[in-house]
């Protein structure tokens, strides 16, 4: 039985909840990405950037940060593959060190929908056709290999081919496209074993849990070099999509920022720029074998 | 229902019908009548206010500024489609978990409960370890114990050491709740009344005796409902597993959000742990319905 005094309790509630429906947002930019992409030079000017925050360039990266893409957990440093990219891409944007501020935006935030923390997140993400429907990527700074990282000694140290890995227990992150590349070269045998954390796999590579670590190229040469003794490089090789495959900047769908960060990127590969940065902090990829 | 202090009904000592047969008054058809149109108008006023206040609910979400964005990001049928196959075969290792750790739950639970309450000062060692074991592991978080497990034992490199993660897993999980089901146990022996078992004591049956017959069956009847929530509780938890790098539902849903930048996965992996878990919250609803029923409240 419903008292009568109930309906005023019952009108409350339901005033309340009206009153929380948003107003339809006219004034956001968001939805529709911006159906003429500026010409680069016209509002690429510093001052016309439509930024998180006015005067800053807000670049996002998770926690923690590995190495070779930046150095001792700091991005600010400007140490570090990635860092110093996002350091040059400012710098032809006209933001001096000091106008750039980094966030950590963890991975899976990367790609959440809704209003971002950052202007664009620089994290090794990969440019994939899937990825692009929720978010914009801008061109491409990085050609990446995978790579396969095994213990001296252990029978997988000196595979002769991709299928020689076949039988093997492979480790790899979370939502790298390590993964896929696993799944479509090497089709093991056995499921991977699928770590939250670069480090977690680097350390069941170390108890021997997996037998087979597979992450990029340069996180391999540093895995070998800095974070397990007695392992190495058996081979790189990559996914068999035909396209190689690039790291690319992360940007909110829709960002008016992409063209500007393109030019610049292009102008960082033009001078040779870009090239002597991977050269300073990711070697050359001399000395892996090529596994087909 | 017939009520007590009721004039009865006319006794129909007739021809027809049984001599003393009850017959319902006027007044208590008018009785019934009344109740029923009570109940059909409750139950009317609450599908009214229910539909009400979903539609309300639905209109609020459909109606913000970012819905079109979170619908094909959380709702986009065509992932849905793609990403069940293997949650779903994750999902199996979920149950597989379940269903291994939760006997091994039960018996390290009870086993702990019992070695509490053995009294003599001869078995204080055992009962300091027992108290140890149970503050040490409640304090925990599960997914560190399953992290320290998970990482932990296989870089002893002891022979014979499991290096299935599911196996790893299953100790964490088992190592964990041991020590939540342990009191859950414990508090069910200390709610039996103490006359029970000096009865039990008085009629000639030793410790273990009066435990085995008198008070455990007691005890056990009256946690049920508690422990079927550390259960469900548990079903959840199997995804913390997921931290050692088995392919279980939520990691496989968190591969195919990666691999497209889109959370619809996720869902997939919340509706089946949805439908694992509510039947078995109902059913320990109605086992705690019973047991009041029979108690005669």
């Amino acid at each position: 039985m419903l008292r009568p005094s109930m309906l005023p309790i019952l009108g409350a509630l339901a005033m309340v909840v009206v009153a929380c429906a948003p107003a339809d947002d006219t004034t956001s930019a968001s939805g529709s990405p911006s159906s003429a992409a500026p010409s680069a030079s016209a509002s690429c000017a510093k001052d016309q950037l439509k930024l998180l925050k006015p005067g800053t360039l807000t670049v996002g990266t998770d926690k923690p940060a590995y190495e070779p893409w930046f150095k001792d957990d700091e991005p600010s440093n400007g140490e570090g593959f990635e860092s110093a990219v996002a350091y040059a891409v400012a710098g032809k944007l006209g933001f001096a060190k000091s106008e750039v501020a980094w966030t950590v935006a963890p991975f899976n935030s990367a790609f959440a929908p809704g209003a971002k923390q950052f202007d664009f997140d620089v994290n090794q993400v990969s440019i994939t056709p899937a990825r692009a429907k929720a978010v914009d990527f801008s061109d491409g700074y990085y050609t990446v290999k995978q790579a396969a990282v095994a213990l001296n000694g252990s029978k997988y140290a000196t595979p002769a081919s991709l299928a020689d890995l076949k039988d093997a227990k492979i480790g790899v992150q979370v939502g790298t496209t390590s993964l896929t590349a696993v799944k479509s070269a090497i089709q093991p045998s056995a499921q991977p074993n699928v770590y939250n954390e670069q480090i977690d796999a680097v350390n069941a590579l170390k108890n021997k849990q997996v037998d087979v670590l597979v992450v990029d190229l340069p996180t391999a040469f540093y895995v070998t070099a800095a974070q397990v003794e007695g392992s190495k490089i058996v081979g790189q090789f990559g996914s068999d999509e035909g396209a190689a495959e690039q790291f690319g900047l992360v940007f909110q769908k829709g960002s008016a920022l992409v063209p500007c960060v393109n030019a610049a990127i292009g102008e960082l590969r033009s001078s040779g720029e870009l090239a002597s940065i991977e050269t300073r902090w990711l070697g050359s990829a001399a000395g892996a074998p090529d596994l087909k | 229902m017939s009520h007590p202090g009721e004039p009865p009904g006319p006794l129909a000592a007739d021809a027809a019908g049984v001599p003393g047969a009850w017959v319902k008054s006027g007044r208590q058809r008018e009785r019934e009548r009344l109740r029923r149109r009570r109940e059909l108008r409750s139950g009317s006023v609450a599908s009214v206010s229910t539909v009400v206040f979903v539609v309300l609910v639905i209109y609020v979400v459909t109606a913000s500024p970012g819905w079109p964005r979170v619908k094909e990001t959380f709702f986009d049928a065509e992932r849905f489609a793609d990403a069940f196959p293997d949650v779903l075969s994750g999902f199996l290792l979920n149950i597989k978990i379940f269903l291994i750790a939760e006997p091994l739950i039960l018996i390290v639970g009870l086993l702990v409960a019992l070695v509490r309450t053995v009294r003599s000062p001869l078995f204080f060692p055992l009962r300091a370890l027992a108290v140890l074991y149970t503050d040490v592991f409640r304090g925990i978080p599960t997914i560190l114990i399953i992290y320290l497990v998970g990482f932990g034992l296989p870089a002893l490199e002891l022979r014979g050491m499991p290096s299935d993660l599911a196996v790893l897993g299953i100790i964490a999980l088992t190592l964990s709740y041991g020590a939540y089901v342990a009191e859950v146990f414990r508090a069910g022996i200390d709610s039996v009344h103490p006359s029970q078992r000096a009865a039990a004591r008085s009629l000639g049956l030793t410790h273990g005796q009066s435990m085995r017959f008198v008070v455990l069956p007691q005890a056990v009847r009256r946690v049920v409902p508690p422990l079927l929530n550390d259960f469900v509780s548990l079903q959840k938890d199997t995804a913390l597993v997921a931290t050692i790098g088995p392919l279980e539902a939520l990691r496989q849903a968190q591969i195919h959000a990666a691999d497209t930048f889109n959370y619809t996965p996720y869902l997939a992996a919340a509706l089946l742990f949805i439908a694992l878990t509510v039947p078995m919250a109902r059913f320990t609803d109605y086992l705690a319905a019973r047991s009041q029923r029979r108690r005669g409240a």
